[in-house]
């Protein structure tokens, strides 16, 4: 089981690889389109990885195409963890 | 109808020797070969031929942004940095880039095969599309280097993608030529790219076609050689700024040659055997519309590749169009054969010739087959008189394509 910390971290460390970002500005805060400079395939390729890394399908698409920034993105993520 | 003269006014490179021009030109001066032996293949079931002469590993992270990256094959990234290079060189500005006067013409024999593999890999265990990456369908489609090379060099003239195997690149430039000749279009970016990867040897190797030399793999291919056994694939771009000549001449752009003729046929016996009157016919076509004799041909860069059967058709189509004096060359010993890339890559090897008048010999081209003998091939660099030149190359699935360049421009 993940801790909140742990996800958020693994979260950064990710999408940091496969974007070639900083992780210094992937704060919560942080617009993925504006602030971090991803796009629509962005988005896409997002899903894939956040699915192999947590082992898990992202099927909701209203849910997740409101996100906006990375503080959505881990409550999205959060709200799909197994509670302990 | 008033049609325009071509004039090439830049040229790009990323070949089997590294990145840019000058390393090409420098290894070729030297008469080096690109050609190595392909350890990581021996585990392929059935692939008898394990030399290539592929791009050596660069680090491209520094050279482009990821978001443009990411939709790039290494052979949309080879033309990518290839296209820049030679935009570079004719003095292109973003505004001219992005005029809608300037378009593109590049040429693959297929999208990026290793893209093909990773898409593949992913989905065929499962049939399943789920860990399939948005970028991989951009890198695999047809016109994958043309595409990306507009979007790096924010281009909004016409883009275009002759795909022919190994014509491809001739095709590229032959297309640009018509479309500058006829007022379309003021610049072309023209050229082909390639990457090597075992498939792409594989298929020659099924159809008896590509040399197994695999413990000395300098000496192959052997183009024109007695002992040649085939052809060795090789990886890279070339690419050449196509440009209307009152153009670059109000540009004050280097002028390197001007295209004077482009013969372009079609043999229907068979789609894998060479045919030496189509290849004739092509060289003719070209000359007739350069408006130019046998007599005034000064050099054949040869397609030639090494294989049993192409060389002696093309030695014999030379023979019947120029007769046994013209000397011919072949620069498939040095870099293999690059396929989608070979006109375009070797063009700007044709290029350095014309400037230094100086002919690069063939390489690995030890003892003549007899049945090559007819012509004037030339084994040692020489210092030659270059004015009008014709650049040879042909296709798997009955293409023939001659361009026919002139060095001065009055």
């Amino acid at each position: 089981m993940m801790s909140e910390e742990e996800l958020r971290q693994k979260v950064v460390e990710v999408l940091a690889e496969e974007f070639e970002l900083d992780p210094d500005i992937m704060t919560p805060d942080a617009t993925l389109y504006d602030d971090l400079g991803l796009d629509s395939l962005d988005a896409v390729d997002m899903v894939v990885v956040l699915e192999k890394t947590f082992k898990m399908k992202l099927t909701d698409e209203t849910a997740l195409r409101s996100i906006r920034t990375m503080e959505d993105l881990f409550q999205f993520l959060l709200k799909l963890q197994p509670r302990a | 109808m008033e049609l325009n003269r071509v004039v090439i006014t830049g040229r790009g490179a990323v070949s089997p020797f590294g990145r840019g021009v000058d390393t090409l030109v420098e290894n070729i001066w030297q008469g080096r070969s690109a050609v190595r032996k392909m350890d990581e293949w021996t585990t392929i079931q059935g692939l008898k031929s394990l030399i290539a002469a592929p791009v050596p590993d660069f680090d491209c992270k520094g050279l482009l942004p990821r978001n443009l990256r990411r939709t790039m094959g290494p052979m949309a990234l080879y033309a990518t940095i290839a296209a820049r290079e030679a935009a570079e060189d004719a003095n292109l500005d973003q505004e001219l880039l992005a005029s809608g006067r300037t378009g593109v013409a590049i040429g693959s024999t297929t999208g990026s095969p290793h893209a093909y593999q990773d898409f593949y890999e992913s989905f065929l265990p499962e049939m399943a599309m789920e860990q399939i990456k948005s970028g991989e369908f951009f890198k695999m489609m047809g016109h994958s280097c043309s595409a990306n090379v507009c979007l790096t060099l924010g281009i909004q003239g016409e883009q275009w993608a002759p795909a022919s195997a190994c014509t491809s690149s001739a095709h590229a430039i032959g297309l640009g030529y018509l479309l500058i000749r006829m007022g379309r279009q003021q610049i072309m970016l023209c050229g082909g790219s390639e990457e090597v990867h075992p498939t792409v040897t594989g298929v020659f190797d099924l159809i008896k076609a590509a040399s197994c030399r695999n413990d000395e793999a300098t000496r192959t291919p052997r183009p024109f050689d007695r002992d040649r056994d085939g052809v060795v694939c090789g990886g890279g771009s070339g690419m050449l700024v196509l440009e209307d000549y009152l153009s670059a001449k109000n540009r004050g752009a280097r002028i390197y040659a001007e295209i004077i003729g482009f013969g372009n046929v079609n043999d229907h016996e068979h789609i894998a055997n060479p045919h030496e009157k189509a290849m004739a016919r092509a060289m003719l076509n070209g000359m007739q519309e350069a408006g130019v004799t046998p007599e005034e041909i000064d050099y054949v860069n040869a397609h030639a590749t090494g294989t049993v059967q192409g060389d002696p058709a093309e030695a014999a189509a030379i023979d019947h169009v120029l007769g046994k004096t013209t000397p011919v060359s072949s620069l498939k010993g040095h870099i293999g054969h690059t396929l989608g890339a070979a006109g375009s890559l070797e063009m700007v090897i044709l290029l350095e010739m014309l400037e230094r008048q100086e002919i690069v010999p063939t390489l690995n081209l030890e003892n003549i087959d007899p049945a090559c003998r007819a012509i004037n091939l030339v084994q040692n660099r020489v210092g030659y008189s270059l004015h009008t030149v014709i650049k040879n190359n042909f296709a798997l699935g009955g293409v023939n394509a001659s361009l026919v360049l002139r060095r001065a421009v009055s």
